[in-house]
């Protein structure tokens, strides 16, 4: 799978622009605040139906327009796939594919999956255990169209049962048929979402963990620990049992929303005790496996956008990186990078390399390196 | 804004307060009626104050009605133990252009949802349960909305009423009439092949 060709139209910074790109790498040099990002943003949402920097809509329009329109033309299993992102102040997101509408942006998820790597990923062992789950949830739901159903479904009742808590306090009073009407669904739904986690981890840490000795050259043991309530336990029986508690906080504190991964280095918890460049080499890993995992659940390969990791990265590890990402294991590839010549000295001796110039919402392509045509 | 009379001022917040009118097209309204004849706009206020006070919902279905017994209810020509639960007026309406249906309706007069301050209590579901409870009643068809909520109150109505001699059915989801399998979702595809209906069925119509 590969995009061939980017069109915006005042999406951000960039009035209109039009990128032809390579099957290989798409390098974006450009000093900050250019806009290289923003390239990246739009070819992610064009897999995912939103930005990953800013996930309001309204906020993603050029100054001083009302609309901004994202189109990209991909290449999957020799076919050809148009896809068409327009957004208009207080209108309906248009999502299409090959000129058909969407009735709902979740049936869009997984048909051209991306995996993006950024500085901001060690949040995912740093913060909070909702970016953990997302991160889970977000590779699960790109092969696995039933999962994203539950888990919206799932969600959508947490609140309801809260709501419904809250008015029973409120209200001093409680109903059992009016929140068993809720706990039954949502026992049967997360029992389900349980098992699709587990079963997701159990193939997946394997990967991550080959990844790290690799980036890592095998000085450190890594693991990744699922913990859930509903580990061995009946989901209904949690329920019950946290029933006392939940009335008097008020929400719900039992369930598949509390799950947590414990990412360990040596057995202890990395976020308390690893190094910086641990923790990137840790969470590098994680992206390389879900690279790994999402391209053999779909059978082709994934884009890889790398977002300044050059810049935040010691040296022998961009090295290390740069020859794994070299492997014939990874297809289209979008960086950024804010130094032309250091760019160029890590990709001494690839092929099939295109290099745009980024500055002020405007896109240079001059790279003479290009095996493919612009024809298209 | 400020307003040369107060009596202008009144009038224009009344009609700013119905939804999706803001402050200027309420204006353009007010102006709009007081360009008219006077009778127009007496008429509409007549109208208004009528609707309100005397307007009244049918004692047995809950449907909006200016007589204590609908129409629908007191029309001896449909099956009246064959009852439709439906959300609101507007489902009624829908269904009643089909001319498909030929029993009567049960108005909930809204779904469950806490999160809008709805609950069981909030809705008409006792007064179905009395009336299944009596014994006539044939077959309940739930016909709410598809979704989280108004599956909700479809899986509430059947535990409340599954114990009654009473056949439960739901109104059949699935794929619109002249839509390309291709393009139909999983979630729909899917049920839609798990609900299949046997093809004499189908031929009937
Ligand atoms: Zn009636």
């Amino acid at each position: 799978m590969h995009l061939k060709k980017l069109s915006l139209v005042n999406f951000k910074n960039y009035e209109h622009a039009e990128l032809n790109f390579s099957t290989g790498f798409n390098c974006f040099v450009g000093d900050n605040g250019g806009g290289k990002t923003n390239l990246l943003d739009a070819i992610y949402h064009l897999s995912f139906c939103k930005s990953f920097i800013n996930p309001i809509d309204s906020q993603n329009i050029k100054h001083n327009t009302d609309f901004y329109i994202i189109q990209g033309n991909f290449e999957l299993n020799e076919k050809k796939e148009q896809i068409h992102c327009g957004f208009k102040k207080g209108k309906k997101k248009q999502f299409q594919r090959n000129k058909k509408e969407y009735s709902r942006l979740a049936d869009h998820i997984g048909l051209l999956p991306v995996v993006l790597v950024s500085p901001e990923d060690t949040m995912l062992i740093q913060e909070g255990s909702d970016l953990r789950r997302k991160f889970i949830d977000t590779i699960i739901a790109q092969f696995d169209r039933v999962y994203l159903d539950k888990l919206i479904s799932y969600n959508r009742i947490i609140s309801q049962r809260n709501a419904l808590l809250k008015k029973f306090a409120e209200a001093r009073s409680f109903d059992k048929d009016a929140i068993d009407v809720w706990d039954e669904q949502l026992v049967e739904l997360g029992m389900v979402i349980h098992e699709k986690r587990v079963a997701f981890l159990h193939s997946f840490t394997p990967i991550f963990k080959k990844h790290f000795e690799f980036i890592s050259q095998g000085k450190e043991e890594v693991s990744l620990e699922y913990r859930s309530q509903l580990a061995g336990e009946n989901f209904k029986d949690v329920l019950a049992e946290a029933m006392a508690k939940d009335r008097i906080v008020q929400y719900s504190t039992a369930g598949i929303h509390r799950d947590d991964l414990i990412c360990t280095l040596d057995e202890y918890p990395i976020k308390k005790l690893g190094s910086q460049g641990q923790r990137k080499s840790f969470v590098i890993a994680l992206k390389l496996a879900q690279y790994d995992f999402l391209k053999s659940e779909k059978g082709y390969r994934p884009l890889l956008l790398l977002d300044d990791i050059f810049d935040k990265l010691d040296p022998s590890r961009v090295v290390q990186l740069m020859e794994l990402v070299n492997g014939s294991d990874f297809g289209q590839i979008f960086i950024t990078h804010t130094h032309e010549e250091r760019l160029t000295a890590v990709l001494e001796g690839i092929d099939d390399v295109k290099i745009f110039q980024v500055g002020g919402g405007m896109v240079k392509d001059y790279s003479a390196k290009s095996i493919t045509d612009d024809a298209t | 804004m400020n307003f040369s009379s107060k009596l202008l001022e009144d009038a224009v917040n009344e009609f700013a307060r119905l939804p999706g009118v803001g402050k200027r097209s309420a204006l353009r309204l007010v102006l709009h009626l007081l360009r008219q004849e006077e009778a127009q706009a007496v008429s509409l206020g007549e109208s208004l104050i009528k609707m309100r006070k005397e307007l009244s919902y049918c004692k047995s279905c809950f449907n909006i009605s200016d007589t204590d017994i609908c129409e629908i209810c007191s029309d001896s020509s449909r099956d009246q133990n064959l009852i439709c639960v439906v959300e609101d007026i507007r489902d009624v309406m829908a269904i009643e252009n089909t001319q498909q249906f030929k029993g009567v309706y049960h108005v909930l007069g809204g779904i469950i949802s806490p999160m809008n301050g709805i609950g069981p209590d909030d809705l008409n579901i006792d007064s179905l349960i009395s009336k299944v409870n009596q014994g006539e009643i044939n077959e309940v068809i739930l016909a709410l909305n598809t979704t989280l909520e108004g599956d909700t109150t479809n899986f509430f109505l059947f535990k409340k009423l599954k114990d009654a001699n009473v056949e439960i059915t739901t109104i059949a989801r699935g794929i619109a009439v002249g839509d390309e399998l291709e393009y139909v979702d999983d979630v729909t595809l899917g049920r839609c092949m798990i609900n299949r209906t046997p093809y004499e069925t189908v031929l009937a119509r």
